[in-house]
Parts: structure tokens; C-alpha cells; sequence
């Protein structure tokens, strides 16, 4: 795992007056703990090398004790947890290589740059592994759609996205989009890659070999992305000037596609014993964790590097972030093939240094002078860990005021609610509206592979020369991760691998990024904690490995943290592309059904947002083993071709996924839906473990039985047709005789569907300020 | 009240890389030049402004060249006064 996000940093104007450790962010205990790694004081360059790799974002030092309680292995898994992206096997020879990272402060400070280099980051960790990039997806949060910030924030991001992906020629296939208050000032921008290569050609971040060379490629080192530790150039320098220290990476894609192509071929040739890409912490992180990775050393020659910029520091050198560069580890009678590739890909190429049997991190200047001397493991695997403190927070609730009619949970509108307005109100709510203004900036099919873009569902990519694809989603439930970060993180789990289940894909594995607040917090830590578990056990059910991720700590401001995030990312294989089934209605006359049953609590949905929640209300809780055995109901129904269409049940409950499916399909339904608990939890409640589908009238039997074997319950909801989506509500124990008698238990839905089509597609261009 | 005309010159930081100026430095020895180099790209806007002095005119500039014409994070802009007469003659 890697990490891309660093902490606030104090002034430059403190720094005068302050120690220089303390300064770049150690403290003092942490100075102690470097001396004894050491058995000496270290010197400057030393202590900056320490403080950007014992920073949260290289060394986990918070989240590493957790992180161990995943289960990280699993069927097919080739590479997983500290790699640069996790492997999967999928036959053929062949392996998906993907990962989710965060790049959630870039993109607050500049948006535009900030989600470029997240998507050139996330894409060097893919081709480093020895994977063609084959798909991006991306995963935003901001805060008020409606703030003048947040609307400046969407569009450099979803430029910033979509510029680099279009430039580099992989397309942006799908993501996510969502807006809550609390990321009004720290907006979270996870970027996902997937890539495929040949099993053989599957290339480890390691440094093997001592004599062999180290090389480094790509462009040239600046003074890029020094932030946390331009407070050691002030120290040392004086020189404050703002100017000379640009802490904002600029993206070149066109170079991150020369990158890709060199690398590719490199890999493929057999020409390098180790690749790792240059992110956070630069050149630091790159040789220290390729040497520890492997038990060697390497001594690095600092003059050798290429500059963009003169009279660098060699700490600038030894941390700049400088974008598009890799270091690669070659052996001596190869060099001169790697060369020639790298000069016929246009990009500078230089030997930086050599690998080494001492197990240290050498740094000589000029004359061979050494001027840093670190162990390696000091700076990687055996970096400080910390065990924090988690606590929950003091809540006061479950005490009804003095007097106060107790509320039934859900005792929201019943009979007098107008449904159908509800509907076109969820409809258009920018957290479920169309994504076509986002996707409609990404390209979307560059590589002609694309079979379905991020438009309805997961996305799917087909495997050329196969009849293969694979199908991938992302998917967060803030919401809920706000009122128990456990269930926000289990259902998230769930609807993402869910969402990749309901078109026949089989999960291959699970990505996790975790945005949270300050670990040093005890509530955010617990937090942490909670989604950690929830993680875990979620694929521990549904029997799928944690191949790697990120984590992003600090997310706060001056207005609080942010709810607790977990982002996932699920990839799954579909062996048949002609068995892939999507979430549209089709044809008239097809029965449609749900499977799954809705289970009280509102807490945490979008209609309690347009409805105002039940204080006290809690969201609806999972069973995963039914999540499991339904997932593997709906897999066993779409290998028997039984399956018309799927779609998971998720934000704005069961109407609009309805309403989607027949949007999406341009085919109305004539549907009833009995009410159990009350008609807001029916038709809007998100309670999990729940899909939508459709089945030919001659498969209904056979749909019924397979279910019934499963235990899963199904109930039959209508048919398809017509031009208007009707939902009628009948009480439990209802005969079809007694609603026609007026017993429904509220009014119906029945709504055109070029009104519902309007409130879908105007939802978020009117939201942002770009109707037009 | 008079209209003075001014140029803002605005340009990617020192240290900050500039993809477009390198694209142009590579593109260099396909023409044979090899003399030229640290390249760098930015932009030129031009525009009249109405106000009581110059220093009222070039405040209104400065306030857009920060708040519009540039991304201050990785750009700095520069202001010029212009000659009229070049506009006059222009027209």
C-alpha cells in the first residue's frame, strides 16, 4: 500500500524558532527513536529522508496495526498488500493487476492538478506491476452543490480526471459522485485503476542482486511536490521566497504515456530485475522500499540524477515528487538495452546508482563524500508504529424528552404522502441524478474496449481476443458510515461486490481506500477501527482477499472531519460476455421481482435527507450471510441464463431503482408492492441485500424454485410495459381483491416517464449551476 | 475619466514543471536547432480599462490578473502599460 496524503504542516514562519525535526513533523520522541535506529544523531538530509517516509502516508505508522487484521489472501491472488496494486489471476495466462489511492489534499489545494496527478499516480502503480492500464474509475465527494467552492472544486476535478485519462488513452469507465456537508472544505478524490498483463511478465518493486544498477527514467527531478519539508530549505537556506518552493505537482500525461509505453516494453523484453514508480517521497521512498523489499541496499550517486532546475539541495533531490519517473533495477550486461529503449521512448535515462549487500540506503555526493548513511528497514518496514487509542463517542440518544410521544421508527408518510413527487424529488437529488455532465468530460471508450461506461452500474471491459470481460465498481456509503462506521463499511463491501455480482461477474478481490480524520483523535481512530472490522469481516463472508489500497488520514478542517469514508473497489471476471446482464428493463411481458426483503430504518438513506430522519433512527442492518447466499443466487441464475436484467437496491431504495431500470431501458412497468413495515421503508428504505430483477414469463418458475433452494425470499412485483412506471401499494396479507377496494395503505406511484427522465437527467447540471 | 490600455504577461512559476514548453523543446532537434533551450510557455492577455489615473486602471488589472487571468498557485503574472496609439492605429 502506499499513501499520498500528508498532514498540515506548521508555518514556514515557526520554523526559525523551532527545531529542525519538530519542523519537518517529528517529534521529539520520534528524533529519539531515529537515534537509536541509527546508534548516532542523524543529519539533515537523514532526518528528512526519516521524516517523509515515518510520515502517515509512507509508513502507516497509525493504520498498520489494523491493516494486518485484513485478510489479504485468497484464491488466484499473485501479488497483494505491499505491492504497488494487488494481482488476480483470471486464467488464460493472464492477471488483473488494480488498486484505489487517494489524492484528496492535492485536489482541495488545486483541484485541476490535484486529480491529475491522482490519476497518473494510480496509473504508474498499474504498468509498474507489469499491467497494461486498461480502465480508471473515480470516486468523488464534495460538499453543497449549491457553494460557489464546491462548484470550482467539481469542475477542476472532473477536468483534472478526465484530462489526464483522455491524454494517456485509458478510459474513465465509471465512479462515483456524492455530495455531503462535511467535505465542503476537504473534498476526497479516489482515483481506481485496473490493468491486465501476462502472468509472466508480472514485475516486483524490489532490488535484487547486489551489483546490479539502479536506474532512473522518465523526467527529469524539480523541485515538485517539497511541501512537508520546504521548512528544512528555509532552515537551512533562509530562503522563505514562496516562489522557489512550488509544493503543487503538475501532470504531464503525454509523458506518463511515453512512461507507460517504455515500461511496458521493458517488462515484456525481460530487461529489468525491478520496477517501482516515484510518488510520495520520491527517490527515498523508491530506493528504500525496493532494497528493504528485497534484503539488499543500494548506494545512490546524487549527482547522476537528471534535474529540471539548478542548485538543488540534496535533500530536494532525495524527496522532490517530481511526476512521471521510475526507478528501475537492471543488471550491468543489460544497461545498454535499457537505454536504447528509454532514448527511443524520448525519455531521459541516467544510472543512479547500484544495489548492495549492506542493507543501508547510501547517499554520496560529489567525490564519493557520503552524506547520508540509513538503514533501509529503518525507513520502511521497520519505521516507528504507534498504537492509538480509539474510543467512541459519548452519544445521547435512545432518551426520548420528558412527555414526548414515543416516535415509531419510519413513521414517516403514509396515507396523504404523494409518492410519486417523492420519486422525482430523489430522482433529481444530485447524489442519485444522472452522472452524464461528469462521464460525459471522461472519455469514456478510448481502446474500443468498453462495452458499458460508468452510465448505469458497473462497468464493463471486455478482454480482446477473448470472450472474457471484466466488470468493476466503486462504491462508499457515507451516510451510514457516519451513524456507525462498522456498517458503512461492511455495506459498502457488500453494494460494491453486489454491484458487480448482478451482471454475472464473478468478485475477483477488494480494494480499500480509507478516508478518515486525525488518528491522534481518539473518536476518528475508533473510526478507523470500526470500518477496519467492517471491512474484514465483510470479505471474510463473502470470501474475498483485501489486495491492497491506501489509506488517507487528517481529513479535516477548520469545520470538523469529514464522515468517515471507506471507498471500494471491487474488479470481477465474466467468463462469457454474451451471459453479461444489465440493469434495464427489456421486454414487455417480463415478469419483474425482488429479491431480498426491506428491513426497518431509514437512518442514513437520501430520502431521510428530502424527509427529515426520526431522531434516533438507525440504518438498516446487514446479514452477510444472506448478502452471500443471495450473491451466489444471482450468479448461479445468470450461468443458467435466467436473468433478464439486475439491479442492486441501493441509494433511494427500491422505487428508484426501479425507476432506473426503466429509464434506462425506455420501457414503462405495471407494479404492486406490499407493504410490510411502512410505505417510506418499502419504496425508499436502503435496506441492503436486495436486487431487482426481471425474468421471461417462461423463467419465472425456474427463477422460483432456485431462489426458494437458497432461502432467499422472492416476491413477485408486476410486469414491464407501457410508457409510465405505476407502483401500487398493498398492505400485507392483501388480497389483489382488497386493494381494488381501496386498500392500499398510501397513495400510488404513477409517474410518466418523461417527467421521471427530466428530474434524472436536470438533477446535477441544475444542482452545480450548469443547466443549461 | 480616460481608457489606458495594459498587457499581463502570465507565466508558469519557476520550479514548476510546464509540459507545454517541454513539449516544445523536444520538438527542437526535428528542426535542427540545438542552441535553444529551458523553454517556457505561458499566456498574453491585452485589454483596455476606463478610470480616473493609470494607478486606479492598473488596480483593476492587478485584482483580475490574481483573481482570473491566473492560477496563483503554480502561475505568476506580470502588468505592462501600453501605448495607445498602437490601438488607435489598430482600428
Amino acid at each position: 500500500m502506499t499513501v499520498a496524503e500528508r498532514p498540515p504542516r506548521p508555518a514556514v514562519a515557526e520554523v526559525m524558532h523551532t527545531p529542525l525535526h519538530r519542523a519537518l513533523g517529528l517529534t521529539d520522541h520520534e528524533l529519539g527513536v531515529i537515534g537509536g535506529r541509527l546508534g548516532r544523531a542523524p543529519n539533515d538530509l537523514e532526518l528528512a529522508m526519516f521524516s517523509v517516509m515515518w510520515s502517515e502516508h509512507c509508513s502507516y505508522k497509525s493504520s498498520r496495526p489494523l491493516l494486518r487484521t485484513l485478510p489479504t489472501s485468497g484464491p488466484g491472488l499473485v501479488a497483494g498488500v505491499g505491492e504497488n496494486a494487488g494481482v488476480v489471476s483470471i486464467g488464460d495466462g493472464l492477471a488483473v493487476a488494480f488498486k484505489l489511492e487517494s489524492h484528496n489534499h492535492p485536489s482541495a489545494v488545486e483541484p485541476f492538478q490535484g486529480a491529475a496527478t491522482g490519476v497518473g499516480g494510480i496509473l504508474r502503480d498499474i504498468f509498474t506491476m507489469g499491467a497494461r492500464p486498461i480502465a480508471v474509475l473515480d470516486a468523488l465527494k464534495f460538499g453543497d452543490p449549491s457553494s460557489a467552492r464546491t462548484r470550482r472544486l467539481v469542475s477542476g476535478v472532473v477536468r483534472g480526471v478526465g484530462g489526464y485519462g483522455n491524454c494517456v488513452g485509458v478510459p474513465t469507465v465509471g465512479g462515483e459522485l456524492a455530495f455531503h456537508p462535511s467535505y465542503e472544505e476537504n473534498p476526497l478524490v479516489n482515483v481506481m485503476a485496473v490493468g491486465l498483463l501476462e502472468e509472466r511478465d508480472l514485475t516486483r518493486a524490489a532490488a535484487p542482486g547486489p551489483g546490479n544498477l539502479v536506474v532512473l527514467y522518465g523526467s527529469a527531478t524539480g523541485r515538485d511536490g517539497i511541501g512537508g519539508a520546504s521548512v528544512l530549505a528555509s532552515a537551512t537556506f533562509g530562503d522563505a521566497d514562496p516562489q522557489k518552493r512550488p509544493t503543487v505537482q503538475v501532470g504531464d500525461p503525454f509523458a506518463g504515456k511515453l512512461l507507460i509505453e517504455a515500461s511496458l516494453e521493458l517488462i515484456e523484453r525481460g530487461l529489468l530485475e525491478g520496477l517501482q514508480d516515484l510518488g510520495a517521497a520520491g527517490i527515498t521512498c523508491a530506493v528504500s522500499e525496493t532494497a528493504d523489499r528485497a534484503g539488499t541496499g543500494i548506494r545512490l550517486e546524487l549527482d547522476a540524477v537528471p534535474r529540471r532546475e539548478t542548485g538543488m539541495a540534496a535533500f530536494e533531490v532525495m524527496i522532490s515528487e517530481s511526476q512521471e519517473r521510475m526507478l528501475a533495477i537492471v543488471r550491468p550486461d543489460r544497461i545498454d538495452a535499457v537505454v536504447e529503449v528509454c532514448r527511443r521512448w524520448g525519455l531521459p535515462v541516467a544510472v543512479i546508482g547500484r544495489v548492495t549487500d549492506d542493507g543501508d540506503v547510501t547517499v554520496a555526493g560529489a567525490d564519493g563524500v557520503e552524506l547520508a548513511r540509513v538503514p533501509a528497514s529503518a525507513l520502511t518496514s521497520d519505521a516507528i508504529v504507534y498504537e492509538r487509542e480509539g474510543r467512541p463517542p459519548a452519544r445521547s440518544r435512545r432518551a426520548p424528552a420528558p412527555g414526548a410521544p414515543e416516535l415509531a421508527h419510519d413513521g414517516l408518510p403514509e396515507r396523504g404522502m404523494d409518492p410519486g413527487a417523492v420519486l422525482v424529488s430523489l430522482l433529481g437529488d444530485p447524489n442519485l441524478a444522472s452522472r452524464a455532465w461528469v462521464t460525459g468530460r471522461y472519455d469514456e471508450t478510448v481502446g474500443s474496449d468498453t462495452v458499458c461506461g460508468g452510465a448505469h452500474g458497473a462497468a464493463v471491459v471486455r478482454i480482446k481476443g477473448t470472450a472474457k470481460a471484466l466488470v468493476m465498481a466503486t462504491d462508499s456509503n457515507p451516510r451510514v458510515g457516519a451513524l456507525d462506521p462498522y456498517l458503512g463499511a461492511v455495506s459498502a463491501v457488500a453494494e460494491c461486490t453486489r454491484n458487480v455480482v448482478i451482471t454475472g461477474a464473478r468478485p475477483l478481490g477488494v480494494t480499500d481506500c480509507l478516508n478518515f480524520g486525525d488518528p491522534e483523535r481518539a473518536e476518528a481512530f475508533w473510526q478507523l477501527t470500526e470500518a477496519v472490522r467492517g471491512i474484514a469481516d465483510a470479505c471474510r463472508a463473502l470470501g474475498l482477499a483485501v489486495t491492497g489500497g491506501n489509506v488517507s488520514l487528517y481529513n479535516e478542517s477548520a469545520y470538523g472531519a469529514i464522515v468517515p469514508t471507506t471507498q471500494i473497489g471491487v474488479v470481477g471476471l465474466l467468463d462469457d460476455i454474451g451471459r453479461l446482464v444489465h440493469p434495464v428493463f427489456r421486454a414487455g411481458s417480463d415478469v419483474v421481482a425482488l429479491l431480498g426483503e426491506s428491513t426497518p430504518g431509514l437512518g442514513g438513506s437520501i430520502y431521510a435527507d428530502h424527509a427529515g430522519a426520526v431522531p434516533d433512527d438507525r440504518p438498516p442492518g446487514i446479514d452477510l450471510a444472506r448478502e452471500s447466499a443471495l450473491q451466489a443466487l444471482l450468479l448461479d441464475a445468470t450461468r443458467s441464463g435466467l436473468l433478464r436484467s439486475a439491479q442492486d437496491v441501493g441509494g433511494g431504495g427500491l422505487c428508484v431503482a426501479l425507476a432506473e431500470c426503466c429509464l434506462w431501458g425506455g420501457i414503462g412497468a405495471d407494479l404492486q408492492v406490499t407493504v410490510g413495515t411502512a410505505p417510506a421503508v418499502e419504496l425508499f428504505g436502503e435496506s441492503p441485500s436486495r436486487v431487482v430483477v426481471s425474468v421471461a414469463p417462461t423463467a419465472w418458475d425456474a427463477l422460483r424454485s432456485l431462489a426458494a433452494g437458497s432461502g432467499i425470499p422472492l416476491r413477485r412485483l408486476g410486469l414491464i410495459g407501457g410508457d409510465r412506471l405505476r407502483i401500487r401499494l398493498v398492505g400485507e396479507g392483501a388480497t389483489g381483491a382488497a386493494e381494488e377496494r381501496g386498500a392500499g395503505v398510501a397513495d400510488e406511484v404513477d409517474m410518466p416517464l418523461d417527467v421521471l427522465r427530466r428530474a434524472w437527467e436536470s438533477g446535477l447540471p441544475r444542482a452545480i449551476g450548469e443547466a443549461g | 475619466m480616460s481608457t489606458y490600455r495594459f498587457c499581463v504577461s502570465v507565466m508558469p512559476k519557476p520550479g514548476i514543471l510546464d509540459p507545454q514548453g517541454r513539449a516544445l523543446e523536444g520538438s527542437l532537434p526535428h528542426l535542427g536547432v540545438d542552441s535553444v533551450h529551458e523553454v517556457r510557455v505561458g499566456r498574453r492577455v491585452e485589454l483596455s480599462v476606463d478610470g480616473a489615473s493609470e494607478g486606479a486602471a492598473r488596480a483593476v488589472v492587478e485584482r483580475l490578473a490574481d483573481e482570473l487571468f491566473a492560477n496563483p498557485l503554480i502561475e505568476s503574472w506580470s502588468v505592462e502599460a501600453m501605448a495607445r496609439p498602437a490601438l488607435e492605429a489598430a482600428r
